[in-house]
């Protein structure tokens, strides 16, 4: 099966909206490379699921790709005409499970060396599409706070050393009531800027009480959910036949009710909190992971205003000799190892900030949690500095902003 | 295909041709090297016979490699910031060592696929998940089949039960009989203490795919066998066990009484605690690279400390590649090896021992394939399917 030959009815098993949205653009589908297509799909099929940031940049690159000529699609699209397929690919169900052919497509051009040739392509065209659908700007310039070490005492660890380069680095912070005033920050800009998803929470632990306005995952708060997953893995690798492939296979088909969400929540949240247990690795295991990961894929996906991490100590791993002991104790805690991760994690969040369009305005905070160290970044804050003003959190993100 | 998750810095790297990028990485590594390891430049030696720097014939020379893995990032290592995670390499190892500085890997970046394409020189494309020998003959059958080696002269030493067929390939002209004794140390824990219970985090096969576990297959090694060939017992075998912290310690537990019991001229360890960087913790990322670190070394005191080995031995250590730049937006840093970005591909390696000049840096462009023949040339056996080509700095 080739793109040339779809058929609107060939849509029929994607979700409603997404259904719709792809019926319109048949004409322009049946142009594209069949490695390219698929790509396009997978986002398209996930639709009615996504966040609005998403689903409006979906709408946007469809509706161009509508508007380019014949010659215009044939000479944006080159780099992707030019990878060779298998016929195996090519025969593949790629209408109804375009993740899959995504996937066997990444291995076949890792495998016939094609990996570079498609990475140029994709650059070239993301390239195009940024150029000619200029990223959305922000409503209100975006703020990124990120709390770690709950719990946990330096050790002569020195924190932040990837992110003072970029702002103050402050040394006498008021670390009392710090969490609520963060939080009070974040409920705030919330009311002055509602915005569908647009401003985030992440506990890596348990979730402190927070403003309903809030959209907020918990790791925590999704122990169940984990429950019931890890006894589905467990069940599928005891299958014969069943290998790494197949397993993520099985995953990605998961839907939040499978995992013993309520039928009646949030669809879209739902179906992001099972996406990042399914998909993300490590996620399942170590909270601080989740809370990074989770992160990231809220701001690339939902691009907030607003978002607000909180790592909590994940459990320790243990040693080979303990493994050995065959204890059955609760696993316990490493606050040290947890905050070396969520110092990286802090770095990766602003990272992932600096990506999205308005970063330039954009601020940053992160804060060791219950200590006087933070680091603020932001247009009105030199880098690379060192403050030791007596200052509290929501005095530095004023400056920083 | 959304386009919003790529940065303009980023942007700007990947618009660097791959060789581009290559080569400032190679320059930095060199650049760091002599500050702080304070070795020279070697591009200006003049290169002289192995045999004539030795003294030692070609067949009573030792060869042991280890793989560095299961990949680090420079940031982590060699740059002024990652080297506190290294001591032992930057105090110890590279100032007796010729250190190459861009090691090209233009293969799959999978750790069983591209640890069979070191041992190939040929970048295989076998499927990183499946138990499945290599498709062009190894180093270990062109050893023992040209010098004709008995199999107690080969030996690898590996993590996971997904290396148990790197031993010897698929080739028509090699392959059954004539490859390599594999020993998978935790396999063999996981007989020894059969009935145990809360292994899972330590015997899970790799950490890229946690869950599952390829089926053995291929010439292993027995748990019985670790009686009458390494002369241990199972019960000591346990209880040394009990006092390691990683599986890596276990391998290099068993490479000592290889070394001890059977002293094999051909020795292959694969590392790869620091692939616990997959489950997205850096904390324990960084204690991989530091057990590696340390590793390293207590193999190298070894190779002084055993007679059979002091002198005549040259000793190679090389990541099979190196993980996702922050910068990237595909990836998600330090996590994973996926985007098969340039830093990801270039890595380096450093040789020591019987034959090699101490304390030199070489920047020119190599191939993680240059690896098989050059070892041929060192050990006197050729590679005639292998890609790479002999490094004559070495030689």
């Amino acid at each position: 099966m080739f793109p040339s030959d779809l058929k609107p009815e060939q849509f029929n098993g994607y979700p409603p909206e997404a259904r719709k949205l792809v019926s319109a653009y048949v004409g322009v589908l049946r142009g594209l490379p069949l490695s390219f297509l698929p790509s396009l799909l997978r986002e398209a099929i996930e639709y009615d699921f996504k966040f609005p940031a998403e689903r409006r940049a979906l709408e946007k690159e469809l509706a161009n790709l509508d508007a380019l000529s014949t010659e215009q699609l044939r000479d944006w699209l080159q780099g992707f005409a030019q990878i060779h397929l298998s016929a195996q690919l090519e025969h593949s169900d790629w209408i109804n499970a375009p993740a899959q052919f995504v996937e066997q497509l990444s291995s076949y051009l890792w495998t016939t060396h094609q990996l570079d040739a498609f990475r140029n392509a994709a650059l070239a065209y993301a390239d195009r599409l940024r150029g000619a659908v200029p990223p959305e700007k922000p409503s209100a310039p975006r703020v990124g706070i990120t709390i770690i070490g709950q719990g946990a005492t330096t050790n002569g660890v020195p924190l932040f050393r990837k992110l003072r380069p970029h702002g103050a680095y402050f040394r006498a912070v008021k670390p009392e009531n710090g969490l609520q005033l963060l939080l009070n920050v974040v409920a705030e800009r919330a009311k002055a800027h509602p915005v569908p998803y647009g401003h985030w929470y992440i506990d890596g632990g348990r979730a402190a009480p927070y403003d309903p306005a809030l959209t907020c995952v918990s790791y925590h708060g999704l122990e169940p959910v984990r429950a019931v997953l890890s006894a589905k893995i467990r069940s599928e690798i005891e299958r014969p036949g069943m290998g790494p492939e197949n397993l993520r296979t099985v995953l990605a088909q998961l839907r939040p009710a499978d995992l013993g969400l309520p039928k009646d929540g949030d669809a879209v949240l739902d179906r992001f909190q099972v996406k990042m247990l399914t998909e993300g690795s490590g996620t399942q295991i170590f909270s601080t992971t989740f809370a990074q990961w989770t992160a990231r894929e809220a701001l690339r996906r939902a691009q907030p205003l607003t978002l607000l991490v909180r790592f909590a100590p994940r459990q320790r791993q243990k040693p080979m000799n303990e493994m050995l002991s065959a204890s059955h104790e609760v696993a316990e805690l490493d606050p040290l190892g947890s905050l070396i991760d969520a110092d990286m994690g802090a770095y990766y969040n602003w990272l992932n900030l600096q990506r999205l369009p308005g970063a330039e305005q954009s601020s940053f905070l992160v804060w060791f949690e219950d200590h006087r160290e933070a680091v603020a970044i932001g247009p009105s804050l030199p880098g690379g500095t060192e403050s030791t003003t007596a200052a509290a959190l929501d005095q530095l993100l004023s400056w920083a902003s | 295909m959304s386009s919003q998750f790529l940065p303009g810095s980023a942007k700007d790297r990947v618009r660097l041709a791959p060789y581009e990028l290559a080569r400032q990485l190679a320059c930095t590594r060199r650049e760091f090297l002599r500050c702080t390891a304070g070795i020279a430049l070697g591009s200006f030696l003049l290169p002289s016979s192995l045999s004539a720097r030795t003294g030692i014939a070609a067949s009573k020379r030792k060869v042991i490699v280890i793989t560095f893995g299961g990949g680090a990032r420079d940031q982590e290592t060699f740059a002024p910031e990652g080297q506190e995670n290294i001591p032992h390499l930057m105090r110890e190892l590279i100032p007796q060592s010729a250190f190459f500085t861009q090691v090209v890997n233009r293969g799959i970046l999978g750790h069983y696929v591209a640890t069979a394409s070191l041992a190939t020189g040929v970048y295989e494309t076998i499927n990183n998940f499946a138990s499945l020998p290599p498709e062009h003959p190894t180093i270990f059958e062109y050893f023992r089949k040209d010098l004709k080696r008995p199999a107690s002269d080969v030996w690898v030493v590996a993590p996971s039960n997904g290396f148990n067929r790197i031993g010897e390939s698929s080739h028509r002209s090699y392959g059954p009989g004539l490859g390599a004794r594999v020993i998978l140390p935790k396999h063999l824990l996981t007989a020894a203490t059969s009935g145990g219970t809360d292994y899972d985090h330590l015997l899970r096969d790799n950490y890229e795919t946690p869950y599952y576990t390829p089926e053995l297959g291929g010439n292993g090694f027995e748990l019985q066998q670790l009686g009458t060939m390494l002369k241990l017992s199972v019960d000591d075998f346990k209880a040394h066990a009990r006092t390691l912290s990683s599986p890596d310690e276990l391998s290099v537990y068993i490479v000592r009484q290889l070394m001890r019991q059977l002293a094999p001229s051909l020795l292959w360890i694969t590392m790869h605690d620091i692939d616990i960087a997959h489950a997205g913790t850096y904390s324990l990322y960084i204690e991989g690279i530091r057990r590696t670190d340390r590793l390293c070394a207590d193999v190298w005191k070894t190779i002084q400390s055993e007679p059979e080995y002091a002198g005549k031995t040259t000793l190679f250590i090389l990541p099979d590649f190196g993980r996702d730049s922050d910068d990237d937006a595909g990836g998600n840093g330090f996590q994973h090896h996926r985007t098969g970005d340039a830093l990801s591909r270039t890595t380096w390696m450093m040789a020591l021992g019987a034959g090699v000049r101490e304390g030199v840096v070489f920047d020119r462009p190599m191939e993680s394939t240059d690896l098989v023949p050059t070892l041929g040339s060192i050990l006197g056996f050729s590679a005639p399917f292998a890609q790479g080509k002999p490094i004559q700095e070495l030689l």
